[in-house]
């Protein structure tokens, strides 16, 4: 392991840590926080358990079809806008704006359009997750550098060979800070609905453990849900340093 | 490669009148000879090198490859060779060198089969799984090379491909590129900025004035088809760098002063 990866596991045992500490000594009380070995025994037990399995199911599904839609139609979306420049002069600064508001917003529209359920959810983490995957493949397509399109040219491809085999891997760095982006706006849009939307799902459990002063079984769903957005950050950003390294090695 | 009455002017904007970039310019570029372009700074060396190739469309005049008119999309057996390096940093060397071959849907073992062949010709056999990043400029500019040497053009176009590489890499790379026309038996076009690179590569060296860029003189250096990067040691060489630096010199002043009167000191 590299000397900053232990940097980074020795703030987060540090910081545990110290929560560790000053829970079992009452500084902090059992009503608002229980002690970070507990959340990690409680979610063990969760996991172990089955007993959330269908939920987990549930949310991770609307996740993986979030990010699907997201990184699809951010890019399709992006690329639309990027191909014709009087549509990217007049519609990128909107789009800037929007990714300012929070979707959620909508969710009493949503609600009367498609009721409670998967739907609204996954249209609600979708629309945090589009924009920023479409800004990002404009911002990637703006930055290919001109001599890739005259090579494209000079090697007579198609349109669709020159998005496929050119346009894509030379944005391919800013596309996926986008899919990064999304993967996380996904994650944080279907759980915040499933506070509100939904009668299944990792969120649905949090909140009903909440209202039910189940501080255990609520911090531990919050520790299986933290451990669940490390890993797949983590993998996104190895594959993110690989791919930069080849890059600029 | 016939060339006639070929002239660029870039539209004027914003109430500005039009540039008159390049031309006309009259040339015959004949099978299997090298030919050098030189000429001032801005003189429109790299427009007239899109024209020939066909990425951009001239404002007047005809340019003709093999009989075929060639306007606004880069004929079959033309290549290109760009003065920045063109390599696909996501794509191994040997991933670049077959690139167009996988673009053009070859069967693999034709692929890899001509891959090798461009990889080993210009020196990359040991380099094959390396990426871009990890090559040096002169090894980068041998990928671009090879990538475009692998579709076996009839003509190859080379845009100032060595001016960022130092005097002794250039020097080799010349004699690299002298080796691929032999062997290929390709027609080749290099823009260069440099006399001496000119004047030892080619077989007749076309002199351009400052814009709008027009030939003003079309020199035969008549070297020996086998010739390499010594004949810098032979006195004609000196005498026909000097001859294009009398020609040039002016025109290069007028590039200069065109540009120092831009200059509102």
């Amino acid at each position: 392991m590299k000397r900053h990866a232990w940097t980074r596991l020795a703030i987060v045992l540090g910081v545990g840590m110290m929560l560790e500490v000053l829970c079992r000594a009452g500084a902090i009380p059992r009503l608002i926080m229980i002690p970070p070995s507990e959340m990690l025994a409680s979610a063990w037990q969760i996991l172990v358990s089955g007993q959330i399995n269908s939920d987990l199911y549930f949310s991770l599904g609307n996740i993986a079809l979030a990010v699907g839609l997201s990184v699809a139609g951010g890019f399709l979306v992006g690329l639309a806008i990027y191909s014709v420049p009087p549509l990217r002069t007049a519609a990128e600064p909107l789009l800037v704006s929007y990714s300012a508001v929070p979707p959620i917003v909508f969710y009493p529209m949503l609600i009367v359009l498609f009721g409670l359920g998967r739907i609204p959810q996954v249209v609600i983490a979708v629309m945090f997750g589009l924009i920023p995957m479409a800004l990002h493949t404009i911002s990637g397509l703006r930055r290919i550098r001109p001599v890739f399109w005259k090579v494209g040219r000079v090697h007579r491809l198609s349109a669709l060979s020159s998005v496929l085999r050119i346009q894509l891997p030379a944005a391919g760095p800013y596309l996926f800070v986008g899919v990064t982006l999304a993967v996380s706006y996904s994650i944080i849009g279907v759980i915040s609905t499933e506070f509100i939307l939904s009668a299944s799902g990792i969120g649905h459990q949090i909140s009903s453990a909440y209202d039910n002063y189940d501080n255990r079984t609520m911090y531990g769903l919050v520790a299986l849900l933290l451990g669940i957005a490390t890993v797949l950050n983590s993998i996104l950003y190895r594959y993110s340093r690989r791919m930069l390294n080849r890059w600029t090695r | 490669m016939h060339v006639q009455g070929l002239t660029r002017v870039y539209p004027g904007r914003d109430g500005r009148p039009p540039v008159s970039a390049l031309g006309p310019i009259d040339l015959d570029l004949y099978s299997g000879e090298f030919l050098s372009v030189v000429g001032p700074s801005g003189c429109g060396k790299s427009t007239f090198l899109e024209l020939l190739a066909g990425l951009a469309e001239p404002s007047a005049g005809s340019i003709t490859f093999e009989g075929r008119p060639v306007r606004g999309c880069v004929p079959e057996g033309v290549g290109v060779v760009f003065q920045e390096d063109s390599s696909f940093p996501w794509l191994t060397v040997w991933e670049n060198v077959a690139f167009g071959l996988e673009s053009e849907g070859a069967d693999r073992g034709e692929i890899k089969r001509r891959a090798d062949y461009a990889v080993g010709f210009m020196g990359l056999t040991d380099f094959v799984k390396s990426y871009p990043a990890q090559l040096s400029g002169g090894m980068r500019q041998r990928v671009c090379i090879a990538r475009t040497l692998v579709l076996q053009p009839r003509l190859i176009l080379l845009d100032e491909p060595f001016a960022s590489l130092d005097q002794q890499t250039r020097l080799l790379m010349g004699d690299e590129l002298l080796r691929l026309w032999r062997e290929t038996a390709a027609t080749i076009l290099l823009i260069t900025h440099a006399l001496d690179e000119a004047a030892m590569l080619a077989d007749r060296v076309a002199v351009m004035s400052a814009r709008p860029g027009r030939l003003l003189e079309v020199l035969p250096t008549r070297w020996p088809v086998s010739r390499d990067s010594r004949i810098v040691e032979d006195a004609r060489f000196g005498a026909i760098t000097a001859r294009l630096w009398t020609i040039l010199r002016d025109e290069s002043m007028k590039a200069m002063g065109r540009a120092e009167s831009k200059d509102p000191a």
